[in-house]
């Protein structure tokens, strides 16, 4: 019982001084923002890396959860007679929900994890130690303009796998199953706003990209600095951002569309 | 021996502790690194060496004593005065820790734009010079990965002294090399010591090659300083430490038997 009551307490203590370092990490890393802003070149690289590279994965994620959701969407709604609303329903849950949370899996999955196993190998080598004796404080140098291009590609991201998330589905929905054109596309212009839909699934993939760029970057720094200890680093980070996204999706969702 | 005075003395330091959780690495030390001397801190594996270069460049705190370097106590250093002092210290380690996504000339030019504004063709020159120093000038096209050790422990020392810096550290800069790479790191270490007017601090435990180089040597073991003294004094001295050390003995103050309890009792225990 004591040894019990001894693991959970440790436990709890190395839980909260890890969130303890996470968040001075965190504090440290907008600091070096002003830094990064001065020489974007830096963060320029980091933006093809990061989000360039990923367009390809959230590219065919979208078209095929499109087109997915298209033909789900299409044999339910015919069942009522309103296969005319396919346009709005597939919009609506593409950029409310699956275009956020699907792209900052994918992001973190494709991203994330390089971010973390590269960070944490420059660890592992002394690059980050021989940094810091050059008097090059790493958190500007490498961490900041990584964490700075990871928060403007996740938005940009979402935004890719949502638009050509509907023209998967348009492509199934009046493509092949003859769903009106017309219909498909007036009646997304009619139901999906501007502020309370688009706006509100921008700002859940700008908190999904922050936490998720977060994770990655730390998770790199604060790894040990063996091949183990970078793989485990690299496999925290996708498990860790997969419950923090979902985690925070609910809430958001609630704080947002709760009251509808 | 005569004690140096305090305005020869680059880094001095006194009643040093640190323990890593509950072991203690280094207890109660006290060393003097004089300036333009060539400084070599030696000891088996794993007492402390390393550890001691960290705490002189300020990237560990101490857990009691003073470190001081150009008579500022490094442990009192804000973040800005600490990497202003780095500016003026460089440091080669062990795995070279060149940049990978950098070329060798990028490398060596990295400290330069990073705390320069020199126009690009003065840090051209300048890079030039100091791959010409090792012998490299003409690798600067070639990434890290294309480098053998020994070539990126060089990469490594040019990009140390591109700042001309006051001292530079070595982390057991021959470790796992060919005897003529081994040779071109102690001849460059001496020679760019004496032409820069540096100082130097190597730690390393081969005994020859630090032996050769080296003004001062100082022997560390289980966290404190056992012997010390010139290379040819600590040759002829009567400690255990120092002839153990020298002299590649297996067994001696340094025991070959990690402690256990006695043979028979253990193996009349299975039974």
């Amino acid at each position: 019982m004591i040894d019990w009551l001894q693991k959970l307490g440790r436990g709890g203590l190395s839980f909260f001084e890890r969130l303890g370092r996470g968040n001075l990490f965190l504090f440290h890393s907008l600091m070096g923002i002003p830094a990064v802003l001065v020489k974007p070149g830096l963060m320029i690289a980091q933006l093809y890396s990061v989000g360039v590279l990923s367009v390809q994965i959230i590219a065919i994620s979208g078209v095929t959860v499109g087109m997915v959701l298209g033909l789900q969407m299409f044999n339910t709604l015919t069942d009522f007679g309103a296969e005319e609303s396919l346009g709005p329903v597939v919009a609506l849950a593409l950029v409310r929900e699956l275009g956020p949370v699907l792209s900052a899996l994918l992001f973190s999955g494709r991203a994330g994890s390089a971010l973390t196993a590269e960070i944490g190998l420059m660890k592992a080598t002394e690059q980050l130690s021989g940094m810091e004796m050059m008097a090059v404080d790493p958190i500007k140098r490498v961490v900041a303009p990584r964490f700075l291009a990871g928060l403007l590609s996740m938005p940009l991201l979402a935004a890719i796998f949502s638009a050509i998330g509907i023209l998967g589905s348009y492509f199934v929905g009046v493509g092949l199953l003859g769903v009106d054109s017309g219909a498909f596309w007036s009646q997304m212009q009619a139901k999906v706003d501007l502020y309370e839909d688009i706006y509100n699934g921008m700002i859940k993939s700008v908190v999904f990209g922050f936490v998720a760029t977060w994770i990655a970057v730390f998770e790199g720094y604060d790894s040990v600095p063996t091949t183990e200890g970078v793989s485990r680093a690299t496999t925290r980070t996708v498990v860790h951002t997969a419950f923090a996204v979902l985690g925070l999706d609910f809430v958001l969702t609630a704080l947002m569309f709760g009251d509808d | 021996m005569n004690k140096p005075d305090d305005a020869e003395v680059l880094v001095k330091i006194r009643g040093l502790s640190f323990s890593h959780g509950s072991r203690v690495i280094l207890d109660n030390v006290d060393m003097d690194m004089q300036r333009g001397h060539v400084t070599t801190i030696m000891g088996p594996s794993g007492t402390g060496k390393t550890t001691l270069l960290r705490l002189i460049g300020g990237q560990l705190r101490p857990k009691a004593g003073r470190v001081e370097v150009d008579g500022k106590n490094v442990p009192d250093l804000n973040h800005d005065e600490l990497y202003e002092l780095r500016k003026r210290m460089g440091m080669m380690f062990q795995t070279g820790a060149l940049f990978t996504d950098l070329s060798v000339f990028e490398n060596v030019a990295f400290p330069l734009r990073e705390h320069t504004r020199l126009p690009e063709a003065l840090i051209r020159d300048l890079v030039l010079i100091k791959l010409e120093a090792v012998g490299l000038r003409g690798a600067r096209t070639l990434m890290p990965a294309e480098l053998s050790g020994g070539m990126a422990r060089r990469v490594a020392l040019a990009r140390a002294v591109a700042l001309d810096p006051m001292m530079i550290m070595y982390d057991e800069p021959f470790t796992g090399q060919d005897p003529i790479t081994v040779g071109v790191i102690m001849q460059l270490i001496r020679r760019l010591n004496d032409l820069l007017g540096l100082s130097s601090i190597i730690v390393s435990h081969d005994v020859a090659e630090v032996s050769a180089i080296s003004d001062r040597l100082y022997m560390i073991s289980n966290g404190q300083v056992v012997a010390k003294g010139a290379p040819n004094e600590l040759r002829e001295s009567s400690s255990e430490w120092a002839q153990q050390f020298l002299n590649g003995r297996p067994d001696g103050p340094v025991r070959f038997h990690y402690p256990a309890e006695p043979f028979e009792k253990d193996l009349m225990s299975a039974a």
